[in-house]
């Protein structure tokens, strides 16, 4: 650049910011036929900005105080009323919150799907993968803390039921769930450590884990929907033949998505903020009551799916508690997303060419996931933990038989250059 | 081993059979009314009235303060000479003497709050209003109960029939169908000040107002929310004429 400004040029002396401009939008080349599916990922970020911002004015108003007030409400329900009938605006502020918090999952449920569809786990991008995971589990700690803050019957007895899952674990169990809770149960000590990790500990680490997955992206490019690399086929200048300037390309094309995006959480916000009873429980409008629970206890909507395999697993194993294995289970679920690139020995990536057998898996395994999550939300029975059951195995198999699976598959040839379909 | 395993799959094969109705069984059978809810606001002003006078004495709402009732289009002077008992300010909240102890003692359990009865009543097959609305109209006179009233919705309540003067007294006859499934016919035993059709009217005025109680914001929400959505369609619209403006050059 020839043309700079004094003051431009007198900050890039002294800090790399054009430099950094160009290398992450101007100058950042990303596939030019990047469809749908690749709106998930901005759309990801602007979700988490709008729980940052949003959370900041709530933590101005609430009250993390499980003690009762004169008139024998917890402090911290009455606080959370107090915003939504006296802070000016603050009825706005909740429900952006709390509908941000389900809609935080579904865009990233999306995200990893995507993922799935074309293969972006694949080699170079298995470190941007694994940073993906990581994001998604503290991205659930940050949600199940959360949802402890507004101390109603389904966030003390959904936390009561979940930390009591730590006590199955052999010897420590326990006495490790002592020390989660900083009580006997879920108490006032609780609600303010789940305060404070869920304020200040776990959004730190979702920034920098945020802010690593998008180094890592910008070091290895975008794939996209043919899964191949556009930076195989470069003109005389370097620039990738397939590739355009993520600004103001995608800019521009992320906006409409961000347009999108809006028009459905804020009619959601403002026409339907309890999610049907999804996003905000009928029960979690009672004050949490440490004598009364719940006949039925289900968690989130966004964590059943998990909660579902946990209840799956219903035989004690070498000696120890079904429902310690079931903890088990729940996290290998998690867990093994992360070794997707492993797992997959297809000689392509996108469903576009890969063979019948990969699509018939994967849609298994969508099936088998959202019938995992309805099951979640329900209380169980003999006939539903079957269900459960076949959908569990079929969960695991969908990653463990994988490395067969992928190997066999009849697969199509991949195009020289990415294609518009 | 493989006899095990055979049977194991038959079993399979029956239960996915039938598991859609398995699944989706319906666990209430009960029939809870659908509630004619008001949003006018002298149907309001009748139910906040009667808020006051028959629920505010054993529950509180302490949520909610007696002056967000001029949204209902009362002015503060109308609440304090008609809703506001001695010693109370306009700006108070709807908290009440009785303390939760006492009430325990009493009642067997502590009225609730009732700033949120009616989210906090709301299932995926009816609204909060709609249970409330059942509820409060089928207490019977059951004299093995230590009140001497019972409920169709809510077997063995221990509130008793507060409305009982406005409603009268119904009588329940109980009947078992071929299934053991118990059924609980009420007759109006004896008429109360209002008639059948007028206590309606007032429960759906009270129920109307328990919901407006349960979010003050609901109506204005809703109406932000067209503008909001007339904003974001425009918003949409000029992003996408964007998008193509600079993408015309991209093949």
């Amino acid at each position: 650049m020839t043309s700079k400004s004094g003051l431009l040029q007198w900050i890039d002396e002294r800090f790399p910011l054009s430099s950094t401009i160009e290398g992450h939008l101007t100058g950042y080349y990303a596939p030019k036929n990047l469809n749908f599916w690749y709106f998930f990922g901005s759309l990801a970020l602007l979700v988490f900005v709008i729980q940052i911002v949003t959370g900041i004015f709530l933590v101005m108003n609430y009250k993390p105080d499980g003690t009762l007030n004169a008139a024998g409400v917890p402090v911290a329900f009455a606080s959370v009323e107090y915003i939504m009938r006296e802070v000016p605006g603050g009825w706005l502020i909740r429900y952006m919150h709390s509908t941000g918090a389900s809609a935080f999952f579904i865009v990233v449920y999306l995200h990893m799907f995507r993922g799935l569809l074309y293969g972006s786990y694949r080699k170079p991008r298995e470190l941007l993968w694994i940073i993906g995971v990581l994001i998604f589990l503290a991205l659930m700690g940050e949600a199940f803390m959360g949802y402890l803050l507004p101390w109603g019957q389904m966030s003390f007895w959904g936390a009561q039921v979940i930390i009591n899952l730590v006590s199955a674990i052999p010897v420590v169990g326990p006495d490790l769930a002592v020390f989660v809770r900083g009580d006997y149960v879920i108490s006032d000590a609780t609600l303010n450590r789940f305060f404070s990790l869920h304020v200040i500990a776990l959004p730190l680490v979702l920034l920098l884990l945020v802010a690593a997955h998008i180094v890592a992206l910008h070091e290895v490019g975008s794939n996209n929907p043919d899964g191949i690399e556009i930076k195989k086929k470069k003109d005389a200048t370097g620039k990738p033949l397939d590739g355009i300037p993520f600004h103001p390309y995608y800019t521009v094309k992320d906006m409409v998505g961000v347009a999108g995006f809006f028009i459905i959480f804020f009619a959601v916000v403002f026409f339907a903020p309890e999610g049907g009873g999804y996003f905000l429980e009928a029960n979690n409008f009672i004050p949490a009551d440490p004598l009364k629970t719940p006949p039925h206890i289900a968690p989130v909507w966004y964590f059943t799916p998990f909660y579902s395999i946990l209840r799956a697993v219903t035989y004690p194993l070498f000696g120890l508690d079904a429902k310690f294995w079931g903890v088990v289970a729940m996290f290998a679920a998690v867990l093994i997303i992360a070794f997707l690139p492993w797992l997959d020995r297809s000689p392509v990536k996108s469903i576009r060419y890969k063979g019948p057998i990969f699509k018939i898996a994967l849609t298994l395994f969508v099936i088998a996931f959202l019938i995992l999550g309805y099951l979640g939300v329900l209380p169980p029975n003999p006939m539903r933990t079957l269900v459960a059951q076949i959908c569990a195995v079929i969960y695991f198999a969908f990653f463990l038989l994988m490395p067969w699976y992928s190997k066999i598959d009849p697969c199509k040839p991949e195009p020289e250059r990415v294609t518009w379909k | 081993m493989k006899t095990n395993w055979i049977s194991w799959l038959k079993k399979t094969v029956a239960v996915l059979a039938v598991a859609p109705t398995l699944l989706f069984a319906a666990e209430t059978n009960v029939h809870i009314d659908k509630a004619p809810v008001s949003t006018n606001p002298v149907d309001l002003q009748h139910g906040a009235k009667l808020f006051v006078n028959y629920c505010l004495n054993c529950h509180a709402a302490s949520m909610m303060r007696y002056n967000r009732l001029t949204e209902l289009g009362l002015t503060e002077q109308q609440i304090k000479d008609y809703l506001l008992f001695t010693g109370e300010k306009v700006g108070d909240l709807m908290t009440i003497a009785m303390r939760t102890k006492d009430a325990k003692k009493w009642f067997g359990a502590a009225p609730p709050d009732l700033t949120l009865i009616a989210r906090q009543k709301e299932t995926l097959s009816y609204s909060g209003a709609d249970w409330l609305y059942t509820y409060l109209r089928t207490f019977y006179r059951d004299e093995s109960r230590p009140t001497g009233w019972n409920n169709v919705v809510f077997p063995n309540v221990g509130m008793p029939h507060v409305l009982w003067e406005l409603q009268g007294i119904q009588v329940a006859e109980k009947s078992k169908d071929e299934h053991g499934n118990e059924h609980i016919k009420l007759t109006l035993g004896k008429p109360g000040l209002l008639s059948p059709a007028e206590y309606d009217k007032a429960v759906a005025d009270l129920v109307s107002f328990l919901q407006w109680m349960g979010e003050p914001v609901a109506e204005k929400r809703k109406t932000i929310g067209i503008w909001v959505m007339l904003y974001l369609a425009l918003f949409f619209i000029l992003t996408y004429l964007l998008k193509k403006a600079y993408w015309k050059d991209v093949h």
